[in-house]
């Protein structure tokens, strides 16, 4: 007795086990799943989602973790449960035929009975104890067990009965959902969480102007940590999926590979080589700047490469953005048809913010892409709050981080004055910013991109102008003029103008060179005469020397000759002059 | 109890005396093994058919323990439950069948009031 009684001492001190439900999502939030062995709610309005949740667990049971599973249902049929989770993809009759699950359903209607005395839901017992043996059930739901409430008038029965089903489901170790109504201001409408107290589960909607989320929250999970928070949760095509935003952190590995946005000369501007790979890129301008048309050459290069892209559409339609990106060269369809760029359109207004995020996670998920494009994220604004949007864009890069998906978000301005306060605070999420604007000057717009800031990378401070032509976008080379970046006429004038001044300098400098070569021609002319009028007289000297040594020598031979010399001399002398 | 309680109308009783005379009853009693209710429950149709459908019923008393497809069939909640399946319409008893009047007026032997 003694041993036995502390083995099972020591039982109850294990860590509460835990059953994963195969939910997306939701074992994250509960650490794990449901509480094994035990009872949990789920509550919640009509048509919140319980009894997919429930059939959910059923199914992933039997199909990801080998555990048999019994849903039985009190209000529909099996034939109406059946045909409500196939459309999620869920065969719950193929399921039953391969005995991997069991369903049942236990019609209670109180018109029939008559209450003569004491009685007990043995006879409920037993069915679930058969069934539940029948196939070695590990996991039970039953849906929803309330209505055994408006089959039997002796509640006090009915309590006890529930009581004592609770504590018999938990020996039987079978790991059960209960499903209940929520009723008004309480969590069930029978006061149901009073005999569970593992688990308990609500899930609701939460309409905020017209838009409708659906939520679900861990309101007790006894023995366990949970997240304690309202998480968003979707019903798609693969059933229910619940998106645990804030546990994501800043965790993540970083990447130093770079990418090409797709324009050559833009990477130009980023260091010379891209975008870091990864990293989330914000697009942003005023109406009719060219936003989609970078973000669809990016997509072009992502396609081009071979990876998938995924392109989040907000505003058009796939085939309008396809038709518009072709009139500027870009052949869209070609990467479509090969699988690599995928369109997602969805109008901002069709649900809730944090439904988008889930939605976007859960395509993600699904396309594994390479690069998200989203297009634009001005438009999911205006479905919440700016703090809202902020929070969701916030969970939303940090996943897309997670995943190493290079992300492109377009963003529309109103006024480029108010560039700053428009961003709602989104352009510090942001590795890089590139802002498109129509620069009006000299009576017409022009296009300019700006790198406001690329986050690990060095990158260019000016203003380039790029033009949207029938091949696509073009930067043009950067023009500074005049210790200014012209662009458009302004340009094109002062290019004339630069080239007119050009002209008249190389005039003005022809001549130049003409006037130093014509007056070096006269100074030449000047010497050469000079130099003749000197050889002039350097002869004449010559010949005076020479007479005056013909003289002398005559002197020297007569004397007299010499003084009759003389006036000859004399005389000799102004016959030069 | 043989008679009816004082304040029944003698001549409606007669009336639906003769009319449930010629039908035959087939009655199923669900229960749970031998528990104290189960036997109360047993004992107490037991004596009301004695009692009022002499030689003309059919009472058969299933163990859902031992019988757990069939307490399945006939959808078994709660126990004891007593089916009546003839004469139409069928009718269903849950309890340990203690108040004679609510089962008479259910087995169509007396009317209701």
């Amino acid at each position: 007795m003694s041993p036995k009684r502390k083995s099972a001492h020591r039982m109850s001190l294990e860590p509460l086990r835990k059953l994963p439900t195969g939910i997306q999502g939701f074992d994250e939030i509960t650490m794990g799943g449901l509480p094994e062995g035990r009872i949990s709610l789920i509550t919640g309005g009509p048509g919140s989602g319980k009894t997919l949740f429930s059939a959910e667990f059923v199914v992933h049971g039997a199909m990801d973790y080998g555990e048999p599973g019994l849903f039985v249902t009190f209000e529909e049929t099996v034939e109406e449960l059946e045909k409500n989770v196939i459309t999620l993809g869920f065969d719950l009759h193929d399921l039953a035929n391969h005995r991997k699950i069991v369903l049942d359903h236990i019609p209670i209607e109180r018109s029939e009975i008559q209450e003569t005395g004491d009685y007990d839901l043995e006879g409920l017992f037993v069915r679930l104890g058969y069934l539940i043996d029948s196939i070695g059930a590990k996991r039970v739901v039953l849906d929803t067990l309330e209505s055994l409430f408006s089959g039997f008038s002796n509640e006090m029965i009915l309590r006890s009965e529930l009581r004592r089903l609770f504590r018999w489901l938990k020996v039987k170790g079978v790991t059960t959902i209960v499903t209940a109504e929520k009723g008004a201001g309480t969590l069930t409408r029978h006061g149901l969480e009073e005999y569970v107290s593992d688990c308990v589960i609500t899930l609701d909607h939460l309409i905020h102007d017209n838009i409708a989320t659906r939520r679900l929250r861990v309101v007790k999970y006894r023995g366990s940590q949970h997240g304690t928070n309202e998480y968003p949760f979707m019903i798609g095509d693969e059933g229910i999926s619940v998106l645990p935003i804030t546990s994501l952190g800043l965790k993540y590995e970083v990447s130093t590979e770079r990418i090409s946005t797709g324009l050559s000369k833009l990477d130009d501007m980023l260091g010379g080589k891209g975008l870091h790979k990864g990293s989330s890129v914000l697009v942003s301008g005023t109406a009719g700047t060219g936003k989609s048309s970078f973000v669809a050459n990016f997509a072009e290069s992502v396609a081009a490469r071979g990876d998938r892209c995924l392109y989040l559409a907000f505003e058009e339609s796939e085939n309008q953005i396809v038709r518009n990106m072709s009139s500027i060269g870009l052949d869209l369809n070609k990467w479509i048809k090969r699988g690599l760029l995928q369109f997602h359109n969805v109008r901002p207004t069709l649900y809730g913010l944090e439904m988008h995020l889930v939605k976007i996670h859960d395509l993600v998920i699904r396309a594994k892409p390479q690069a998200v494009i989203f297009d634009p994220i001005s438009n999911l604004v205006s479905v919440g709050t700016s703090t809202e949007v902020k929070s969701m864009l916030t969970r939303l890069i940090d996943y897309l981080k997670m995943m190493n998906i290079t992300t492109y978000f377009t963003n529309l301005i109103v006024s480029a004055e108010l560039l700053e306060a428009t961003e709602v605070g989104v352009s510090s999420l942001m590795d890089t910013w590139i802002v498109l604007r129509a620069a009006e000057f000299g009576g017409e717009c022009n296009r300019q991109v700006h790198i406001v800031k690329s986050r690990g990378m060095s990158h260019s401070n000016q203003l380039r102008e790029f033009q949207i032509t029938d091949n696509g976008i073009h930067l043009l080379d950067v023009y500074k003029g005049r210790g200014s970046v012209l662009t458009g006429s302004a340009r094109a004038m002062q290019e004339a103008h630069d080239e007119s001044e050009g002209l008249n300098k190389r005039q003005h400098d022809e001549r130049r060179i003409r006037d130093t070569e014509r007056n070096r021609k006269i100074l030449e002319a000047q010497i050469a005469a000079l130099q003749a009028q000197l050889a002039g007289e350097t002869e004449e000297l010559r010949q005076y020397a020479d007479q005056e040594q013909l003289r002398e020598r005559e002197r020297l031979v007569t004397p007299s000759q010499s003084e009759a010399g003389k006036p000859a001399g004399a005389r000799k002398k102004p016959a030069r002059r | 109890m043989k008679k009816a309680t004082p304040r029944t109308n003698i001549k409606e009783f007669d009336k639906a005396v003769k009319e449930s005379q010629k039908a035959q009853y087939i009655l199923r009693l669900y229960v749970a093994g031998t528990t104290a209710r189960s036997v109360q429950a047993v004992m107490n149709v037991k004596r009301i058919c004695e009692e009022h459908l002499k030689g003309r019923y059919d009472l058969e008393v299933i163990d859902i323990y031992q019988q757990p497809v069939l307490a399945r069939g006939e959808q078994i909640i709660a126990v004891p439950t007593l089916i009546k399946k003839l004469p139409e319409p069928l009718k269903k008893f849950i309890g340990d069948m203690s108040d004679n009047e609510r089962i008479l007026v259910g087995l169509d032997l007396i009317p209701k009031r």
